[in-house]
C-alpha cells in the first residue's frame, strides 16, 4: 500500500503584511501590489529596517496592512517626508506608496525633485487612472474620452490635456536611477512586476540611486466595470497608452 | 566658556539651533530670513548634518516632518508667505504629534505685501494657522540674544510636548546685527519611544493624524486639547520699569524692544508708564496681563498691524481697564518718539496723572 | 494531488483566480460569506498542478494552493 503524497503549501502571505482583510474593493490591484511590495520587503530582510511613508488615496491605510515602521504623509509630500527620513535614517529602507492623483497632480513637484536629488528612496507609483478614494474624479493619468465624475463627456485633451505618463518623465532626470512601469493584470505581467520591484529594492539596498516601479493597476468601482473586465482594460487600453517596460536602469549590464 | 559675537538674527537663530543639537535642515530661500538657510548650508556639512534647500516651502515642512519622525531635531524657516505654504503640514507635525521648529520671519503682507518688518502674521501663528483644532506653542524674540536662546528653548518645548514650536520674528530682528552671547547647551537627549527607528524586536509604529473609527479621534482632540492646557506653565513675558506703571504698554517682538526706549523717554517726563512684554504669544501669559489691568488704569497695545494681539489682551484684561490701541501697518518701522508720543495721547485720554 | 484551499472569509468573489487558471479549476460559487460576497470554490478534479497562479492572482491572499512533494 503506497503512503498519501505530502502535500506542500506553496503560497503563503507575506511576513511583513498583517494577517488582517483589506479594505480595497473587490478585484482592486492594490491587494497585489501590497502583496509583492511585502515579499521583496521579507526576501531582502528588510521589516526591521523599513521606514515607510503613506500617502492619502485608497492606500492611506497601508498602515494597517504592512508591519513596518510607518509616517502618514499629506496628500502629494510623500517623497518629501520619505527624504527626511532617508537623510534622517540613511540605513534604513525608505519607500513612498502613492497613487496617481497623490503623485501625479497635487505631488508632483516633490517626486520630480525627489528623483532628480537622486533621493536613495524606492518610489511605489499606483496608477488607476482615476481618483478612486474620493470617489472617481478625473486623474492627470485618466484617458481620453474616459468618463469620470469631473470629466462626465470623457476627458477633453482640448480642456484637460492628454494623461501623463510618469515613468516617461522622470526617467529625463538624471537623479532617476531605476524606473519601469508594470502590471499584475497577468500571471506573466505579475511575474515582471516581480522583477522589476526586486531590482528597485536592489538599487535602494546597494545605495545606487531612486528607483521608481509604476503599477498600472484597475478600480472596477470607478470605471464601473466587473473586476474581469476592469483587469482586462489594464492589460490593453491602459498598457496602449501606458506601455510597460524598464524605461531606466542605469546600472544594467 | 561664553564667547560674545557680533552676528545677524538670523544667523544667531541658526546657531542656537546647532547648539540645541538641531541637524537636520529643510528650507527655501526668502527675503528677510535667507541668512538662516545659508548659514546651514555652510555649517551642517561640516557637523555630519543635511541641509537641504527644498524645492518649495511646502516641501521642506514635508521632509521636516519625514525627519523629525525617526525622532531628529529638525528644523525649518521662511517668512509669512512661506508660512503660509507650511500651514497643513503643521497641521499634520500636531495631529500626529511629531516635534518640530519652524521659524517665522515675518515680513509684511498679505499677498505678496513687501519685505519690511511686520507682525501681522500674529493670529496665524496663535490661532492654529493650518486647519483643525490645535495649537502651536510660540515664542516671540526681541533681540538677536533671544533669537539664540528661544531657538534653542525650542527644541526642548517641541520634544517635551511632542508638538510643533513657532519662533516668530520679523525681518527686523533677523537683519539686526548685535552682539550676542553664546552658550553651551548641555541638556541630555529625550527618550523618544515613539519615533519610527524601524521595528527591530517589535511591530511596526506608526505616526499618523487620521482616525476615522467612532469616538477615536474625538478622543484623540481632547487628548491634545489637554496637552496644550498643560503648556501653560510655559508661560514667558518680562516686564520693564512696570511696579508702580498707570499706564501699561503691551508689546511683543520689535515693538517691544523699541518701546523700552519709549518708556524711558516717558519716565524721563516723570510719566509712570511700563512695559509688559510677552514672550511666548502662545501660551499667552493672561494671569500678567490679569495682574497689569487689575494694577495699572490703563493697558496700551501697540502692534506692527491693524490689530491682532490687542485682542488677546482685551480677552486676558477681563474688562477690569480700558485697553486701548495703536496700530502701525508694516512699511515703516515707529521710532521710540513716535510711540512715546502715541502713549501719550493715551495718558491724557484716559485723564492719568 | 495537489489542491487549492479557499479561505472563505477573505474572498471577495472578484472571479480574478478564476481567470488566472489555466485548468479552470475554480469556479463562484453559490454559498456567500458574513461579508456578503459569493466566495469562490475548487473544483478537485485531478487537473490541478499546483501552479498556484490562482493565489499569486488572488488580491486578498484568500487562496493557499498545495502541491504534493516530490520523495
Amino acid at each position: 500500500m503506497s503512503a498519501k503524497p505530502k502535500l506542500k503549501q506553496v503560497f503563503d502571505r507575506p511576513k511583513s503584511l498583517k494577517d488582517v482583510p483589506y479594505h480595497y474593493c473587490p478585484g482592486c490591484h492594490h491587494g497585489l501590489i501590497h502583496r509583492l511590495v511585502a515579499e521583496q520587503i521579507d526576501a531582502f530582510g528588510l521589516q526591521e529596517s523599513t521606514l515607510a511613508a503613506a500617502s492619502v488615496g485608497c492606500s492611506v491605510l497601508l498602515y494597517d496592512y504592512f508591519d513596518v515602521d510607518i509616517v502618514e504623509s499629506p496628500h502629494g509630500r510623500a517623497a518629501a517626508v520619505a527624504t527626511g527620513l532617508k537623510r534622517a535614517k540613511p540605513d534604513s529602507f525608505v519607500f513612498t506608496y502613492q497613487g496617481d492623483g497623490d503623485l501625479a497632480a497635487i505631488g508632483t513637484a516633490e517626486i520630480v525633485h525627489a528623483a532628480n536629488r537622486g533621493e536613495k528612496i524606492t518610489v511605489i507609483f499606483v496608477n488607476n487612472a482615476v481618483f478612486g478614494m474620493t470617489g472617481g474624479q478625473m486623474a492627470p493619468t485618466t484617458l481620453e474620452g474616459q468618463v469620470t465624475t469631473t470629466s462626465p463627456y470623457g476627458r477633453s485633451a482640448a480642456e484637460a490635456g492628454l494623461p501623463i505618463r510618469v515613468c516617461e518623465m522622470l526617467s529625463t532626470l538624471e537623479g532617476t536611477a531605476f524606473a519601469a512601469r508594470v502590471a499584475v493584470d497577468n500571471i506573466k505581467n505579475l511575474k515582471k512586476a516581480k522583477a522589476a520591484l526586486k531590482r528597485a529594492f536592489t538599487y535602494q539596498t546597494k545605495g545606487w540611486g531612486f528607483s521608481f516601479v509604476e503599477f498600472l493597476s484597475s478600480c472596477p468601482t470607478n470605471w464601473k466595470m466587473t473586476p474581469e473586465e476592469a483587469n482586462a482594460r489594464v492589460g490593453k487600453e491602459m498598457a496602449d497608452y501606458f506601455p510597460l517596460g524598464v524605461y531606466k536602469d542605469v546600472r544594467a549590464n | 566658556m561664553a564667547r560674545r559675537v557680533l552676528i545677524k538674527g538670523n544667523e544667531a537663530i541658526a546657531m542656537g539651533a546647532i547648539e540645541a543639537g538641531c541637524r537636520f535642515y529643510f528650507g527655501y530661500p526668502i527675503t528677510p530670513q535667507n541668512e538662516i538657510p545659508e548659514y546651514m548650508s555652510m555649517a551642517m556639512p561640516k557637523l555630519g548634518g543635511t541641509f537641504l534647500q527644498a524645492e518649495s516651502e511646502v516641501a521642506s515642512i514635508n521632509m521636516l516632518l519625514g525627519a523629525a519622525a525617526t525622532g531628529a531635531r529638525v528644523m525649518t524657516s521662511s517668512s509669512s508667505p512661506g508660512i503660509s505654504l507650511k500651514q497643513e503640514g503643521i497641521s499634520y507635525l500636531a495631529g500626529s504629534q511629531i516635534p518640530g521648529v519652524i521659524v517665522n520671519m515675518s515680513r509684511s503682507g498679505p499677498g505678496l505685501g513687501g519685505i519690511h518688518p511686520s507682525q501681522g502674521d500674529y493670529f496665524q501663528s496663535t490661532r492654529g494657522g493650518g486647519h483643525g483644532d490645535y495649537r502651536t506653542l510660540v515664542l516671540a524674540p526681541s533681540t538677536a540674544q533671544e533669537n539664540y536662546d528661544l531657538t534653542m528653548l525650542a527644541f526642548d518645548l517641541a520634544e517635551k510636548y511632542r508638538n510643533p514650536v513657532m519662533i516668530l520674528g520679523d525681518a527686523l530682528i533677523g537683519q539686526i546685527k548685535e552682539p550676542v552671547e553664546l552658550k553651551s547647551y548641555r541638556k541630555k537627549p529625550q527618550d523618544k519611544p515613539w519615533a519610527l527607528t524601524g521595528a527591530k524586536g517589535r511591530h511596526g509604529q506608526i505616526l499618523k493624524s487620521l482616525f476615522l473609527a467612532d469616538g477615536e479621534l474625538t478622543d484623540h482632540n481632547w487628548m491634545l486639547a489637554k496637552k496644550y492646557k498643560s503648556m501653560e506653565k510655559e508661560v514667558r513675558f518680562e516686564t520693564y520699569r512696570a511696579e508702580d506703571a498707570q499706564l501699561m504698554l503691551v508689546a511683543f517682538g520689535s515693538v517691544g524692544r523699541i518701546l523700552k526706549t519709549s518708556v524711558d523717554i516717558l519716565r524721563e517726563k516723570g510719566k509712570a508708564v511700563g512695559l509688559l512684554r510677552p514672550i511666548t504669544v502662545y501660551p499667552f501669559p493672561k494671569q500678567a496681563v490679569r495682574q497689569a489691568a487689575e494694577e495699572a488704569k490703563a493697558l496700551m497695545v501697540m502692534e506692527l498691524n491693524t490689530g491682532q494681539m490687542v485682542e488677546d489682551v482685551k480677552l486676558a484684561a477681563e474688562c477690569a481697564c480700558p485697553v486701548d490701541f495703536y496700530g502701525r501697518p508694516p512699511g515703516s518701522i515707529p521710532t521710540p518718539d513716535e510711540l512715546a508720543k502715541e502713549a501719550m495721547k493715551v495718558w491724557r485720554k484716559r485723564g492719568l496723572k | 494531488m495537489p489542491q487549492v484551499k479557499v479561505i472563505s472569509e477573505r474572498c471577495k468573489g472578484c472571479g480574478l483566480c478564476v481567470l488566472a487558471c489555466p485548468k479552470n479549476n475554480l469556479a463562484l460559487g453559490k454559498e456567500y460569506n458574513a461579508q456578503g460576497y459569493a466566495y469562490v470554490t475548487f473544483n478537485s478534479d485531478g487537473k490541478c498542478t499546483g501552479c498556484a497562479f490562482c493565489a499569486e492572482l488572488c488580491p486578498d491572499m484568500a487562496l493557499r494552493p498545495y502541491k504534493e512533494e516530490r520523495s
